[in-house]
């Protein structure tokens, strides 16, 4: 197959960040400038994101770019939702990074690579795309994990998440070797309407277990808190959010091109990690007083609801999926903001007990105002996005009569709820003494903040107003 | 367009408090006092300027006297959907009344954060009037939940440390917890029913118009209207699903207490005979008995727990799930004398419980304690709230003259032919009504005096909030006709759908 102008074009948005990467990488070894290399990053990744949109535009239906990667409706909403939430990151790393007493341009070429790796997941259809993908993100979550060096928890969490990720690596080339040698082939589509031999359905289950690691799914979810806890809040919050989507919107095509949803055997799995997932996340939540773990085992819980939309197959799941995807970046990520803005490297721990956002609202209401949103949002309470979402994975669970199923998602959301509370009130009780951590006055005008801000805004605009964003998914 | 002002002034009003805050503490409360007086003239236009009136056949005319479609989310088949009838009518003039009592009463108790306060009282009379007119269930869902949030915030911000040490942000939580799983169960309901209807017609539809007359196989029916019931049941309350309602009522701040008990436990009633019994008739006669049984459970522990509390916060609380017990027997009994009782009892319910909550709050900003035990020989030692006292409890007790009265006596009456039994075990509970709405005045009011220290009298606010509802329990008491007007076309339609029970 030759590749022609179309496919190049198609490939814009990935080649576009990889140059930029390579431009960043070039800048930084003229000269060290933070707010020249975190502005160049934006600007690619803004470019990026504009080349998505021109693609979706040129380009309608499907288009294969030789037989590693696709380019569909799926794919562009995946690398436009990679792609956001990176710029989110970005700005957030702006912020974060100000204070920080040694080399802060390499964390834009690490957050660059990360992206290309989860734009090339999500238009991998092929397990060779799938693993290099999936290495070109983590590899570098390594070094951004650990980037604040001289911080004892930040480097114990890279280590972790190292030792942990090259596992799950490790199961996930084995899975596809198992593949390849009873098929012969690694494309995603070369499963579908075969035979399984007991030799396929072991490999399945451990790319699936490779996927649920990376997911971090019940029972594989224990690197989870101590990795958000130590890594600092901007990456906490591209590994809750990019890294996620890439994985989840790779799950969801090998899922539908293997038509793996067909065999009951697979649909039970899925079905069982999310149910333990949503009890597990959210039960081990329940007594956390620290945000960041907090925010660990709240995406181990959501991750649980999103595979629940994924095992219930029918004409709302993806849309369910690809909703729920969107409402838990824009909550997540606001919420991680908040907490960036509040901390600095600079002034030691990030903030991130209950008491460290205690009495916010009565100093920045505003600030506060964006973290209730997002809290309600991940909580799920009606008039924000993240309602919509659970409405529509609930509703695909009841469409396709999953009961037992439902009725997890049913006492997962009634058991997240008192966290999310816990959060939400500790903002508004009376503060005892003075703060020891405070977002900067100017919070809002900062690029950092003004990201935080229209992301809340969103999260309530989809919850009044779902009805564009649904037209657009579908 | 009328209708959804009733919704969103509140919700407008609301946030001009909450930023009029910095101006000091006097402008939010103006502002709120003059949304609700609003609504309330609104919903008072309404019910002069439309045509309840018994005379016409009720059902040869429209179901709704007013309604507002616009497409909200047409990829599901929701759609923003106002309706209103007599019923809605009825209830959302008390949640006018109840609004700006609720407002008033907190005049002099709440001093911190007056703007913040406001928005959430506000957005939760927002919320219950969303409620009350919703007829689409998704949207009615989402009212549904959505004055969880403010209701929440109230009780866990303003609330008072319980007696018994717990906090007020696990009563406020609990008070989610409990609601919010239970409105989930619905939910599911909903869905159920959205999708069988998808199934037979191929519509997609959460309107109620839509939904009503849709066929249901006899086991899904019941397992559907469970979840509803659950629900209702929750908010109502009934036991053994009333473990929220104490700990709520005793912590929240006086307002919180008022708009619990006058409207939050009303919305539940509404929601029963608006959706539970319409969507689910066979299913609901099948269930009546039970339902009834509950109700007559609820009346006797309710009456039971209200005697041996010493708080009188608590104690009120509980006298509210014992009274709503007669309007769950009302409500599943059928027929027209039933139905329009517990709409009555609902309304006089509203107003006497706010009542009690009220001098409650009174009498607390006074003593700092809502304990029996430093209470006793009040007579004595303040004027005017002891003898008015005396007559919230005599209307709580359902003594004739009173609204409670009326509603009590339909409902029982009108229960007669299809549950006898039932109505004989629940009209001792008028006995039980009896005993602790005298006990209540007796360890407060009478007895030896703690001390002989005066206590400030009633402020003419206080005094004029009191005697309103005196004038307005004695009026519906002694002349009933216009709620019963006003709920007989709903009730009337009701009763075609829905038949009672064969004894």
């Amino acid at each position: 197959m030759n590749l022609e102008a179309i496919h190049i074009l198609a490939l814009a948005p990935l080649i576009v960040v990889t140059l930029t990467a390579v431009a960043v990488m070039l800048a930084v070894s003229w000269r060290r400038h933070h707010f020249f290399n975190a502005t160049l990053t934006v600007v690619g990744l803004n470019a990026a994101l504009a080349a998505t949109i021109y693609v979706r535009q040129e380009i309608p239906g499907s288009l294969a770019i030789t037989d590693l990667l696709v380019m569909d409706q799926i794919s562009l909403f995946g690398a436009s939702a990679v792609l956001v939430a990176t710029l989110g990151c970005a700005t957030l790393l702006h912020a974060y990074l100000e204070g920080l007493q040694d080399n802060r341009e390499e964390m834009y070429l690490m957050l660059l690579i990360g992206a290309a790796g989860a734009l090339v997941l999500t238009g991998a259809q092929h397990m060779a795309s799938f693993f290099v993908g999936l290495e070109l993100m983590s590899v570098p979550l390594y070094g951004m994990i650990g980037y604040i060096v001289k911080d004892r928890r930040s480097l114990e969490a890279s280590v972790k998440y190292l030792v942990l990720s090259a596992t799950a690596s490790a199961f996930l080339l084995f899975g596809m070797a198992l593949i390849y040698a009873a098929t012969g082939s690694m494309s995603f589509a070369s499963l579908a309407g075969v035979e399984h031999s007991g030799l396929v359905a072991a490999g399945i289950a451990m790319i699936l277990i490779a996927v649920a690691f990376k997911l971090s799914l019940v029972p594989f979810h224990l690197w989870t808190p101590d990795v958000y806890h130590g890594a600092p809040a901007p990456v906490g919050a591209f590994l809750a959010t990019v890294s996620k989507i890439a994985v989840v919107v790779v799950l969801m095509r090998w899922w539908q091109a293997a038509e793996l949803g067909a065999d009951p055997v697979y649909t039970t799995l899925i079905a069982v990690l999310a149910a333990m997932s949503i009890l597990g996340g959210n039960l081990l939540a329940l007594m956390q007083n620290n945000l960041k773990r907090l925010l660990g085992y709240s995406s181990i819980a959501h991750f649980g609801f999103l595979l629940a939309a994924l095992v219930a197959g029918n004409e709302f799941s993806q849309e369910a999926i690809l909703i729920y995807l969107l409402t838990y970046m824009a909550a997540t990520l606001s919420a991680f903001g908040v907490l960036t803005l509040m901390s600095s490297p600079y002034r030691g721990d990030d903030v991130q007990t209950l008491g460290d956002v205690r009495g916010l609202f009565w100093q920045r209401p505003f600030l506060a105002a964006v973290m209730t949103v997002s809290v309600l949002s991940l909580g799920g309470v009606p008039l924000t996005a993240g309602f919509i979402g659970k409405f529509y994975v609930i509703a695909s669970s009841m469409r396709s009569e999953l009961y037992w199923l439902v009725g997890v998602l049913v006492a997962g959301s009634a058991i997240g709820i008192y966290y999310y509370l816990r959060v939400m009130i500790s903002m508004f009780l009376a503060v005892p003494g003075k703060r020891r951590l405070d977002a900067a006055r100017d919070w809002g005008q900062r690029s950092g903040g003004v990201m935080t801000l229209a992301l809340a805004l969103f999260t309530l605009a989809v919850g009044l107003y779902p009805q564009p964003l649904i037209e657009l998914l579908r | 367009m009328l209708l959804a002002w009733l919704i969103l002034i509140p919700l407008i009003g609301g946030l001009l408090c909450w930023q009029s805050d910095r101006f000091g503490n006097l402008p939010p409360r103006w502002i709120a006092l003059a949304s609700m007086s609003l609504v309330m003239y609104l919903s008072l236009d309404l019910w002069a300027s439309g045509n309840y009136s018994l005379a016409t056949d009720v059902l040869a005319a429209p179901q709704w006297q007013m309604e507002l479609q616009i497409p909200w989310i047409p990829a599901m088949g929701i759609s923003i959907h106002l309706a209103l009838d007599g019923l809605s009518l009825a209830l959302i003039v008390l949640t006018g009344f109840i609004g700006l009592l609720s407002i008033l009463c907190s005049w002099t108790e709440i001093t911190r954060r007056t703007g913040f306060f406001h928005l959430n009282l506000l957005w939760i009379l927002s919320g219950v009037i969303g409620v009350f007119l919703a007829v689409d269930l998704f949207l009615f869902f989402l009212f549904w939940e959505v004055m969880l949030v403010p209701m929440y915030f109230l009780i866990a911000l303003w609330g008072h440390r319980a007696s018994s040490g717990n906090s007020r942000i696990s009563a406020a939580t609990k008070f989610f917890i409990y609601t919010q799983a239970s409105g989930l169960l619905m939910l599911l309901s909903i869905l159920g029913l959205v999708f069988l209807n998808h199934d037979t017609t191929g519509i997609l539809t959460f309107d109620y118009n839509d939904l009503r007359g849709v066929a249901l196989p006899p086991r899904l029916e019941f397992t559907l209207m469970l979840g509803f019931f659950l629900a209702f049941a929750v908010k109502l309350p009934i036991p053994p699903l009333h473990g929220w309602l104490p700990d709520a009522h005793s912590q929240a701040p006086t307002a919180g207490s008022v708009d619990l008990a006058g409207l939050l436990l009303k919305t539940a009633g509404y929601g029963m005979l608006r959706f539970a019994l319409p969507l689910f008739p066979n299913a609901s006669q099948e269930f009546a008995p039970v339902a009834m049984w509950l109700g007559v459970f609820g009346i006797m522990y309710g009456a039971v727990q209200a005697f041996i509390q010493t708080d009188i916060k608590r104690m009120v609380a509980y006298t509210s799930i014992s009274h709503m017990g007669y309007v769950l027997i009302g409500i599943y009994a059928g027929g027209a004398l039933a139905l329009q009782g517990a709409v009555m009892l609902m309304v006089a319910h509203g107003l006497s419980a706010a009542a009690l909550f009220i001098m409650s709050g009174q009498l607390y900003e006074r003593l700092h304690s809502r304990e029996f035990s430093k209470m006793g020989g009040l007579w004595s030692r303040m004027p005017w709230l002891p003898p008015i006292g005396l007559f919230f409890a005599a209307a709580s007790l359902g003594l004739p003259g009173t609204a409670n009265f009326i509603g009590e006596f339909l409902v029982l009456a009108g229960a007669w032919n299809t549950a006898p039994t039932v109505v004989i075990v629940a009209a001792a509970g008028l006995v039980f009504a009896s005993v602790y709405s005298l006990a209540m005045i007796h360890r407060s009011m009478f007895g030896p005096a703690r001390s002989e220290e005066p206590i400030e009298g009633s402020s003419p606010r206080e005094l004029a909030m009191l005697l309103t509802l005196v004038a307005s329990i004695v009026y519906f008491g002694l002349y009933p006709q216009p709620v019963l007007d006003l709920a007989a076309g709903p009730m009337a339609r009701l009763q075609q759908i829905y038949t009672p029970p064969a004894p």
